[in-house]
């Protein structure tokens, strides 16, 4: 598909800028993301959102539902648009290197 | 000149009905001629090689879109499906072919002026293809590129006061009958509910929260014409409490002939003369009315409201005054564990503005099946998984002999524990001290 370099990094990516493994996410990843998913500044709440899902993806091999991802983090879903305006699946899954959501979205 | 040849295709312009294939050869050289000089956002042959694709497709007998698409605007979780073709060489036109899906009026009323301003939009930063309409209800705009995302969303909104419609786990897009606009079996305002529930419910529409998706559809009468109780996890269908109103002088004039039964629907054939009897009264279902000396009557304590004498003689019999709705929960398609129509749940509830016992209801299962609901289990599969009683419960439902068709067969039956004198601590020792090892 296609590479994305940044940083001295390069990512492996496809036409929705998900990453191809989740082995390839790295902090470079998340500051490339940032930009293309509107979003200005990294706050420790984005942080804690990025890293439950990890957790979560590395323990379960799926992402969560957001009902446990809004009980969790302690954030409402509306908070979450807040912190990610294209949501927790494009938005948030995207810059944890989760892989892309599937099904009749 | 076409740009791709589509011998396969080109045989379905053949035939009476509306070619859809003549349909985008016509768009595909309006866009090539260009008489408004548009500047267009996206490839001027898309449709050219949507017709590529799709000729491709129908040699390969397989499809040619890649799987998946994440793509949509900001602040919304869905609204558009992203699609890629797996020829984007060969059919640059169509790399990226998103699905535009946009709120439609509540009964689908335009005017000239509003179709014109979504197209206007559309040949500029789309394909000029669309559905009208997708099954659930949006306009659907029919391929456009991701930078024009926010674009159209912005015009959309800005210009033309329209929102997008839903996708995702979410609330879907409700839909209606045309209700009271132009039906005199219509026993409630589809269209007011359903424009005004659609509001009221923006969020979950826009911001997919729920455990998998979730459909509100509104039928004015049993007749559903919008198909709610096989189409929508929430079916509101409209329905009469008190009697029948019968006009006795019209009932002779379909006796005489005056009037066409069922408004004339079967005069493509010779039916024969009308014959009350044989069409209507031996055929109520529950062999509620009787026809005697000229007079029609309704025993209404046994009318189930089916609907099929009205429809035979809508101008003579005509729906109660008392009127609201059935609410039936759970219909679903067969995946995963089978198809479901809807089961009655609430029999009879008042549709009046602003609907508060309507979405009393609705947000009770909500609460319910956001926090017990699977991963991508539809209502109706949560309902069968937890049983009929919890849906009761959840809703404050008192159980009544209306909520099943037939009642269980099989003896395996719970019992909650202070339902049971005693509860479920067994005295082992006292048992023994009557009955012996
Ligand atoms: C003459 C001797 C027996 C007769 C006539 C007899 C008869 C029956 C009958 C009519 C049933 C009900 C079947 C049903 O509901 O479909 C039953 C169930 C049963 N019987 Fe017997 N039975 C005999 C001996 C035994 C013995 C010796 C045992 C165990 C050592 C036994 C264990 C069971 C069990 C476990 C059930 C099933 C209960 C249930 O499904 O809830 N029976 N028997
Ligand atoms: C740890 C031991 C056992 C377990 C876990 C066990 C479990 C079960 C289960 C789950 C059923 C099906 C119940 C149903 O669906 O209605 C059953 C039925 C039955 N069991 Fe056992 N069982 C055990 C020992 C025994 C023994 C020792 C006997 C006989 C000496 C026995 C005789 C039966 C009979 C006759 C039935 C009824 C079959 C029928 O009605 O179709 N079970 N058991
Ligand atoms: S569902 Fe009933 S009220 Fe609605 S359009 Fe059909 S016949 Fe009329
Ligand atoms: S509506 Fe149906 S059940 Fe009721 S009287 Fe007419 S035919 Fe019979």
């Amino acid at each position: 598909m296609a590479i994305v370099e940044f940083k001295g990094k390069t990512f492996d990516v496809d036409e929705d800028g998900f990453l191809q493994k989740f082995e390839d996410w790295c902090e470079e990843w998340v500051e490339y993301v940032k930009d293309s998913e509107g979003i200005k500044e990294l706050s420790p709440e984005h942080r804690k959102v990025i890293d439950f899902l990890q957790d979560y993806y590395k323990k379960n091999g799926i992402a969560p539902m957001v009902r446990i991802l809004s009980k969790v983090t302690g954030f409402k879903l509306k908070h979450i648009y807040e912190l990610f305006p294209s949501g927790p699946g494009k938005g948030a899954c995207k810059m944890a290197g989760l892989p892309k959501p599937t099904g009749c979205v | 000149m076409a740009k791709h040849k589509t011998p396969l295709l080109d045989e379905l312009e053949k035939g009476p009905w509306p070619s859809f294939v003549s349909d985008i050869k016509l768009e595909a050289e309006k866009r090539a001629k260009n008489d408004a000089g548009l500047d267009f956002q996206i490839p001027q042959d898309c449709p050219d090689d949507l017709l590529g694709v799709l000729e491709l497709a129908y040699k390969d007998k397989e499809t040619h879109w890649k799987h998946g698409g994440i793509v949509g605007v900001f602040g919304y979780g869905g609204g558009v499906i992203g699609r890629y073709c797996d020829q984007p060489e060969k059919f640059p036109g169509v790399a990226h072919f998103h699905t535009v899906r946009v709120n439609q009026p509540a009964g689908k009323y335009y005017n000239t002026e509003y179709l014109r301003g979504v197209m206007d939009i559309w040949d500029l930063r789309g394909s000029g293809l669309t559905n009208m309409h997708g099954s659930t209800g949006d306009i659907v705009l029919l391929g456009t590129t991701t930078p024009q995302l926010e674009e159209i969303f912005h015009e959309l909104t800005h210009n033309l006061n329209t929102d997008l419609g839903g996708s995702g786990s979410n609330l879907r897009t409700p839909a209606d009958c045309l209700g009271q606009s132009r039906c005199e079996f219509a026993c409630y305002d589809t269209q007011a509910i359903c424009h005004a529930l659609t509001n009221d419910y923006q969020d979950e529409l826009h911001r997919p929260a729920f455990p998998y998706k979730f459909k509100f559809k509104f039928d004015g009468c049993p007749n559903g014409c919008v198909a709610s109780i096989a189409r929508s996890d929430f079916s509101v269908i409209g329905t009469w409490k008190d009697d029948i109103r019968i006009d006795q002088d019209r009932v002779k004039a379909y006796v005489a002939g005056e009037f066409k039964p069922n408004a004339g629907a079967h005069s493509g054939r010779d039916w024969g003369k009308f014959d009350i009897v044989a069409e209507v009264v031996n055929r109520c279902p529950t062999k509620c009315m009787s026809y005697e000396d000229g007079k029609l009557s309704i025993d209404t304590s046994n009318c189930t409201r089916c609907m099929h004498c009205l429809n035979v003689m809508p101008a003579a019999l005509k729906i109660g005054l008392e009127t609201g709705a059935t609410i039936l929960c759970g219909a679903k398609a067969p995946i995963l564990d089978g198809a479901q129509m809807a089961s009655m749940l609430v029999p009879f509830i008042p549709v009046e503005e602003p609907y508060d016992e309507i979405k009393e209801v609705i947000e009770n299962i909500w609460d319910w099946w956001m926090e017990e609901g699977k991963n991508r289990e539809r209502l109706g599969e949560t309902m069968k998984r937890q049983g009929f009683q919890k849906l009761l419960e959840v809703t404050n439902t008192k159980a009544i002999p209306q909520h099943v068709k037939a009642p269980r067969a099989n003896p395996y039956i719970f019992f909650k524990e202070d339902e049971v004198p005693g509860g479920w601590k067994h005295d082992e020792k006292g048992y023994r001290e009557r009955h012996m090892r």
